[in-house]
């Protein structure tokens, strides 16, 4: 025996198949309206993605810095109030104190997944007459390239870092006119200078870092910077980065130290991702609220042309349950079906998209990020918003008085 | 034997409560025996097809005790109203209403689908079966709008006894039809009639038509004015 389905589904899609025109008409409004929503939450998470992975390739997540350096007045006595001007006192390098005990308490955290010591300062590059300041980072690289990924950016030469080796930006080799095997004379504030052998040339994608950031092994900048034993700069990554605010403030208060996340640094940055955000979710939410009319406008359209029929199922028996689910179906059916037409629209324009838009290097502008749950949630919320919207004008035709329907 | 249908005292107005309140049924009493076949005649306005929505189940009366094979509808609810309605009468229009979306045999079957809440293979037996009754064998797989006047309200009478009702309300069935069409609708409903003791109450402005039923019952300004017995037919 054939199993049909329940009679209101079978009125349902017959109702929606003899008006096939009207039906056609408004799967193309679900699927235009499904499809900018799939496309534009698909590109803001590939175009995220990709800020999020440049930001963060290029970084750590948390840097651990020693605290300032502040001034305090000192007080005549207990009854007395001064109001003493205090000047901030200029911020020298120092060491992290005690920095060996901290990375200790860093690494024991589960949240925390690597932990570099760094130390930085500022030193002039001198080849002939050429020189300019530079930014020296002083790391151990099998724990520094797992946070910034240097050797991915490696143009000419190896990453590859000796005592008195040294890895210069494209456009410090530029403007010194040096390449790899050259060498370079270092010279700090104190007077201090060492000769470095240029060992590899990277391009960090950006001018002024290539210009000012050099990398050197630990021990070199220590004895450069007269930080003999001591780093400027614990680097930190964490498992979950969005969470690296809140571990940076736990950090900050159990340590006598300043910890400032990724999240505080780039602030402008997490602005402008959370400004893209909203809007993209207030037009998303738009373009759903006019699907959803638009829904609501054809199912209100076919209650009146359907009433004489409404009038006669009624009549013949039809329970308000079984028209208002008539009609509840149809709005489900064409959500479905139009959110599917959408997303396919909005994924196949977002691969031609994806192909045709290019960065400035020719580098793809955001990764291809297509979430199965994107469809799934799309589908989802469509069939949703569908019989929601089926529902004012599936209470009308329930609501219907049969002797008034079949009169017309 | 119980009455198909007792009415007592039916009392319908509109408006009530208002000042422009209207009486249209003033105190009607009414009984349908089993395999009646009766017309109903009245001018426009008189209040036939209020009556009628009343007997049907598809209008309460403001007053007065409806009941259908001896169960008072009084007591019942919306949905009570509608099984009854939809297990015990059978409805012919006018205009045939058929739903255009569904086959002939489709249709024959609506009312038990919209009972039974989805198809079985029995039901197309049901309403292959109704379809031969009424001589519609070849179109019984037809759209409902590709077929004439005449054949779609044959459709309608099939579908009005898809659920065996034991009463059938025929709202000028023959109407909009010309005279050959109508005679055979007309032919074809006292047939069912005779074979199946359906009863059957028809409102008709065609007085040819009225006198072959059993009973012609006259509706004047709401009243029940008088009853004669059909010429050409005797009674059951």
């Amino acid at each position: 025996m054939r199993n049909w389905a329940p009679i209101e589904w079978t009125i349902a899609l017959r109702f929606l198949t003899e008006g096939i025109m009207q039906t056609v008409f408004i799967l193309t409004g679900i699927a235009m309206g499904v499809g900018v929503i799939v496309f534009m939450s698909a590109m803001l998470a590939g175009l995220q993605a990709n800020f999020i992975k440049r930001v963060l390739t290029s970084q750590a997540h948390i840097q651990i810095i020693p605290p300032d350096e502040i001034a305090r007045p000192l007080r005549s006595g207990t009854d007395i109030v001064e109001g003493a001007i205090v000047q901030r006192p200029s911020q020298r390098i120092l060491s992290i104190d005690q920095w060996q005990t901290i990375r200790t308490a860093m690494k024991a955290r589960p949240d925390v997944v690597t932990v570099s010591p760094t130390a930085t300062g500022s030193a002039l590059a001198i080849r002939g007459d050429a020189s300019r300041s530079i930014t020296l980072t002083g790391m151990e690289p099998e724990l520094y390239f797992q946070i910034v990924r240097v050797p991915d950016y490696i143009v000419v030469g190896t990453s590859k870092l000796e005592s008195d080796d040294i890895l210069i930006g494209t456009e410090l080799a530029k403007d010194l006119g040096a390449t790899i095997g050259d060498k370079l004379n270092l010279s700090v504030s104190s007077g201090a200078t060492r000769v470095l052998t240029i060992t590899g040339i990277f391009d960090l994608g950006n001018k002024s870092a290539n210009e000012r950031n050099t990398f050197v092994a630990l021990r070199t900048a220590q004895s450069l910077l007269d930080l003999i034993g001591g780093v400027t700069t614990l680097d930190v990554t964490v498992t979950d980065i969005y969470a690296a605010e809140s571990i940076a403030q736990d950090i900050s208060a159990a340590l006598p130290i300043q910890a400032d996340s990724w999240i505080k640094t780039n602030a402008q940055f997490f602005t402008a991702v959370s400004a893209q955000q909203s809007s993209n979710t207030l037009i998303r939410s738009f373009v759903g609220l006019s699907v959803a009319f638009g829904i609501a406008a054809v199912l209100v359209v076919s209650v009146i042309q359907r009433s004489k029929d409404i009038g006669i199922l009624r009549a013949m028996g039809a329970r308000r349950g079984q028209v208002l689910g008539v009609f509840l179906i149809q709005g489900g059916v064409l959500g479905l079906i139009g959110s599917l037409i959408g997303s396919s629209l909005g994924a196949g324009a977002l691969g031609l998209w994806h192909g045709t838009a290019r960065q400035a290097d020719g580098t793809e502008l955001f990764p291809l990020i297509l979430e199965p749950s994107l469809f799934v949630i799309a589908a989802a919320v469509a069939t949703l918003t569908g019989v929601a919207a089926g529902m004012a004008p599936a209470l009308r035709a329930a609501r219907l008085d049969p002797v008034e329907a079949i009169r017309g | 034997m119980v009455d198909v249908l007792a009415l007592g005292q039916i009392r319908k107005s509109y408006n009530v409560g208002t000042p422009v309140e209207t009486e249209v049924l003033h105190g009607i009493d009414l009984t349908l025996a089993a395999g009646e076949f009766v017309a109903l005649m009245g001018p426009s306005g008189s209040g036939k097809s209020t009556l009628l929505n009343i007997i049907g189940l598809l209008d309460r009366p403001t007053s007065g005790t409806v009941s259908i094979n001896g169960q008072s509808t009084a007591g019942l609810s919306e949905s009570g109203l509608t099984a009854l309605r939809g297990h015990t009468i059978g409805f012919v229009f006018q205009y045939h209403y058929l739903i255009s979306a569904f086959t002939a045999a489709e249709n024959v079957m609506m009312p038990m689908l919209v009972s039974h809440g989805r198809r079985t293979d029995a039901m197309q037996d049901v309403a292959y079966g109704l379809l031969a009754d009424v001589e519609l064998t070849r179109w019984r797989d037809n759209r409902a709008t590709n077929m004439s006047g005449g054949q779609q309200q044959r459709v309608a009478i099939a579908r009005a006894l898809a659920m065996n009702p034991s009463l059938v309300l025929a709202d000028e069935p023959t109407g909009n039809l010309d005279s050959v069409s109508a005679d055979g609708v007309f032919d074809l409903m006292r047939r069912i009639n005779k074979e199946r003791s359906t009863t059957f109450l028809i409102v008709t402005h065609n007085l040819e038509l009225a006198r072959r039923c059993d009973r012609i019952l006259d509706v004047i300004d709401g009243r029940i004015s008088g009853q004669e017995a059909g010429r050409l037919s005797a009674p059951a």
